[in-house]
């Protein structure tokens, strides 16, 4: 019986072995795939554990850790929720994190390998880790005005600072309150979570940097950029600006929207055109031009590019291979171009930095536990779009469009203001929607400024109306601060 | 052959002195503090342990150093692991507004005593393990009433759709548990009555000789009777525990192969019956084939439990810092689960280690055991805690499908823990007379010289 019970004794021990290579495989090979899994609360219950970093307006904390003696000891706590919701996104037992949360989590629970020293130190004193800080470029006095300026509205605003690209308000309308995504309660997590899903306007969607609409007049810019870059237009090119323009190969006919001829004997220039939005020259420009010289100065200025400021923005689009018609409708940014409002900011932002498009960003230092300063995010050029005379030369027009063209309603008091209009149907019958997009001040401009205003059952949407009032505000409030 | 008590003493006191500081630990990392009972409940474990150990000393001197400590040891982290998912449980209750739940480490502790009772008593009423032999037929009878009882009405109770436990007031209790026991001890008593008829050979097939087909008797009752555990009582481990071991044991005892080979196949044949008929069978193995896709539902459990042996990790999140309260029934049928998160791959391996030399130094009990009978007993005990182990581990841990069965020592619950014990009882009883010199082979010089004197010294 001996040599059955040494034989069973041989067996058992490999089964014994089957156990511990099964242990291995789950808690040491596999470990990482799991712990990364959507559904394994235990990662996201660990970080609840520890206190987690503030995202910083200026010096003011957003986005803070309180503790509240329970289980799960630290609460995600927002301050002013609704207002910067776009930026620090919610921090969700329930739905994971989204925005800055998510973005910066390594920063914010301290795991990130800039604190290495720090947690050496935690090890040998025994201290919970304590998470980082993270200041954010934006302002909040023009974050503030954005959102005033949005309440009632569907829309999105964008700022940025011309010469750095750094992002000073990004802000959507409506919004929602992390505050109660962020919660230790889940079934309150969930009904309002919910109710956002449902919601049709959808507060959840981060409009300013994933919203795509075509950006209508606004995109004229872009093709004032492409005539003067093309060496054969000026300012003060003659364009032909008739009543109707007959689109290539079809029987269609693109009207103004005034109905009006945009000059004497159906002439315009360029500067007049842009002034007073004349469809039917931009039309004609975009066919003279064609649809690569379009696409390659709006590329240059972001389109067809995604950003990571370091939330991911949605990548704006001009076509791939309009026709002739489809080019026409295009230079007036219309068929399927699309922009975000963070990109048209960054058309605006280029134009007033001397052609020079930056990067936009929206850390601006990454500071440890005890706030010290561990790194500051340098500006970086994304493309130069435009030679800096015909920077000058375009911001001169879009002065013009302001002091006496369309955008009458963005002029501020002792400043020059350059800007540009834009109303655009997202369909055949569906409801337009309004854009403003200006820098100010012209010559040496400190903020850039994109604002769209989607349909609110509004009929006549326009966007000096709607949209520059909103922009005049956030530029007053960041020229004043 | 020296005691070797001494031994056994100093590694019982290094195993209570790892269950203080894993208490401690427990009680600062959670930010309890020191536990509020701690003298009580370290003085119990003392107390318990050293008593055990006393009564080896004076009623079974020359029994295993090993087995007693082992036994010990894990005992004392399942206690430390139930302690941990009581400061859990009491936080969850807290957060809730709940009622205070009634901790469990305490009432696992009183059940450590009383098992620490019937192990004592296993060496007093019980001179010699081979008087057992002498009830055979009276143990294998009360072993199958006691399997049924849940099954009967008043008093049977039905838990998470298993019949296993009876209810009389209060008290609750898992008669399976005892049965497991005495069975294995009728099981012992039977073969090593039959073995030779049973060896007997009549036709040779591929080389493998096969048994008389009237000598297939017992091994299709065994067989008739794990189908009916699964199903009657719906209870897959102990079906699988109860077959596993007369197969096992019935090879030991006869030599031969061909009852593996033929208990193989009944197996596979009672599995395949049991996955086509039985839905929570089938679901078991659903869930077992591809847990992610229930994570949500029938395969919460496994996948908590896979989540939590991963943010174990190497290491561990250490005892009282990860999570091992998200897995249902962590402190009963997934402690090793909860053990695995917070002690991690290593802890794993340091449990497994502690389970391979229980059962080994089990099996060598039963290779030097002089009789028959006892070789069989403690070969089949051993076996118990062998098949119990992988099937419970490998469920936990995903490696095949998940059937209720405790984990030995570990688990929270108060029958298996007294039936391990008293199987713990029952191989120490055995192994004292198998290490004992057998002073009747040594030459009076000897026996003066080297025996006498150290019976003398302990």
């Amino acid at each position: 019986m001996t040599r059955q019970i040494r034989r069973l004794s041989f067996v058992f021990g490999l089964l014994l072995l089957a156990l511990l290579a099964n242990a291995t495989l789950i808690q040491v090979i596999n470990a990482g795939d799991y712990r990364s899994r959507p559904g394994n609360q235990r990662v996201l219950l660990a970080e609840y554990d520890r206190e987690r970093g503030p995202i910083l307006v200026a010096s003011d904390p957003v986005a803070r850790s309180l503790e509240t003696g329970n289980t799960l000891t630290y609460l995600r706590n927002y301050n002013n929720g609704p207002l910067f919701a776009p930026i620090t996104g919610f921090y969700s037992l329930v739905y994971g994190a989204t925005g800055l949360e998510r973005t910066e989590n390594r920063i914010l629970n301290g795991k990130a390998d800039i604190f290495t020293v720090d947690r050496v130190q935690q090890l040998v004193s025994g201290r919970q880790p304590v998470g980082g800080a993270v200041t954010t470029t934006i302002n909040a006095a023009a974050q503030k005005a954005a959102f005033k300026g949005l309440k009632g509205k569907r829309g999105a605003v964008v700022a940025i600072e011309p010469a750095t690209g750094r992002i000073l308000a990004s802000v959507q309308m409506p919004s929602f309150d992390p505050n109660r995504l962020s919660s230790h309660n889940p079934s309150d997590i969930r009904e309002y979570y919910n109710e956002l899903e449902s919601d049709p306007d959808k507060p959840l969607l981060n409009r300013p940097i994933v919203s795509l609409n075509p950006p209508g007049s606004t995109f004229k810019v872009v093709v004032a950029s492409a005539a003067l870059a093309s060496g054969r237009f000026t300012a003060d090119s003659l364009l032909p600006g008739p009543k109707t323009y007959q689109l290539p190969n079809s029987s269609k006919k693109l009207r103004n929207w005034t109905g009006r001829e945009c000059g004497p004997e159906g002439k315009v220039t360029l500067r007049q055109a842009l002034a007073i939005s004349c469809n039917t020259a931009f039309a004609w420009l975009g066919n003279e031009l064609g649809a690569a010289a379009i696409r390659d100065q709006a590329e240059a200025f972001g389109f067809n590019s995604g950003f990571n400021i370091p939330l991911r923005a949605a990548t704006s689009l001009f076509p791939q291979d309009p026709d002739a018609p489809q080019t026409a409708l295009s230079a007036i940014g219309q068929f399927e171009v699309r922009a975000t409002a963070l990109q048209m900011a960054m058309v605006a932002a280029s134009i007033g930095n001397s052609g020079r498009t930056m990067n936009p960003y929206l850390v601006q230092e990454i500071r440890g536990p005890d706030l010290s300063i561990l790194q500051t995010t340098e500006p970086t050029q994304f493309e130069d779009a435009l030679k800096p005379s015909n920077s000058l030369s375009l911001t001169e027009m879009l002065v013009n469009v302001v002091e006496n063209g369309t955008g009458s309603n963005a002029q501020i008091a002792g400043v020059r203001v350059a800007g540009k209009t834009g109303t655009a149907q997202t369909g055949n019958d569906s409801p337009s929607v309004a854009w403003f997009i200006s820098f100010a001040p012209a010559a040496a401009p400190k903020v850039a400024v994109a604002v769209v205003i989607e349909e609110s059952g509004l009929a006549e949407v326009s966007g000096n109306g709607l949209a520059a009032p909103i922009a005049k505000e956030v530029m007053k409030a960041v020229l004043g601060s | 052959m020296k005691s070797r008590r001494t031994t056994e003493l100093v590694l019982l006191v290094c195993a209570w002195a790892l269950g203080i500081l894993g208490t401690l630990q427990v009680g600062w990392a959670t930010g309890e503090g020191t536990p509020p009972r701690l003298w009580i409940t370290i003085s119990a474990v003392a107390l318990i342990a050293l008593a055990m150990h006393v009564v080896v000393r004076v009623r079974a001197k020359y029994a295993d150093p090993i087995m007693l400590p082992v036994g010990t040891l894990l005992t004392i982290l399942g206690l430390i692991m139930i302690y941990r998912l009581d400061v859990a449980d009491a936080r969850r209750a807290e957060l809730n507004n709940a009622p205070l739940p009634t901790p469990d480490v305490y009432s696992q502790l009183t059940w450590f005593a009383i098992a620490g009772i019937l192990f004592c008593g296993v060496f007093v009423l019980l001179q010699d393990h081979r008087r057992l032999q002498r009830y055979t037929f009276t143990f294998g009878l009360i072993g199958l009433v006691l399997m049924v009882l849940p099954l009967a009405p008043v008093i049977g109770t039905t838990v998470n759709g298993a019949t296993l436990w009876i209810r009389v007031g209060d008290f609750s209790f898992q008669p399976a548990e005892i049965a497991k026991i005495l069975i294995t001890i009728f099981f012992a008593g039977y073969l090593v009555k039959t073995r030779d008829s049973l060896a007997l050979v009549r036709t040779k097939v591929l080389g493998i000789g096969l048994p008389r087909p009237k000598d297939l008797g017992p091994i299709v009752i065994a067989w008739f009777i794990s189908l009916g555990v699964l199903i009657f009582q719906r209870d897959l481990g102990t079906s699988v525990l109860f077959f596993g071991l007369f197969v096992s044991m019935l090879y030991i005892a006869t030599q031969r192969r061909s009852w593996l080979i033929i208990g193989f196949f009944l197996f596979l044949g009672g599995a395949y019956f049991a996955y086509e008929n039985f839905g929570h069978v089938q679901a078991r193995v659903t869930v077992w084939l591809d847990p992610w896709s229930y994570a949500d539902t029938t395969g919460y459990q496994i996948v908590q439990s896979i989540y939590g042996l991963a943010n174990g990790g190497i290491l561990g999140a250490g005892l009282g810092q990860g999570f091992p309260n998200l897995v249902p029934f962590a402190s009963t049928d997934f402690i090793v689960a909860a053990l695995g998160e917070e002690l991690g791959v290593t802890g794993i391996f340091v449990i497994l280690l502690l389970y391979a030399i229980l059962i080994e130094r089990g099996l060598r009990t039963a290779i030097t055991c002089r009789d028959g009978f006892g070789q069989l007993l403690a070969a089949g005990l051993s076996i118990t805690f062998a098949l119990q182990v992988f099937v419970i581990i490998g469920g936990v841990t995903g490696l095949i499908p998940l059937t209720g069965l405790t984990t030995p020592f570990l688990s929270y619950g108060g029958s298996s823990l007294i039936a391990n014990w008293v199987i713990l009882a029952l191989l120490l009883r055995i192994s004292d007379r198998s290490r004992r010199p057998d002073l009747s082979k040594v030459s009076p010089d000897d026996a003066m010289t080297q025996v006498v004197p150290r019976v003398n010294q302990s």
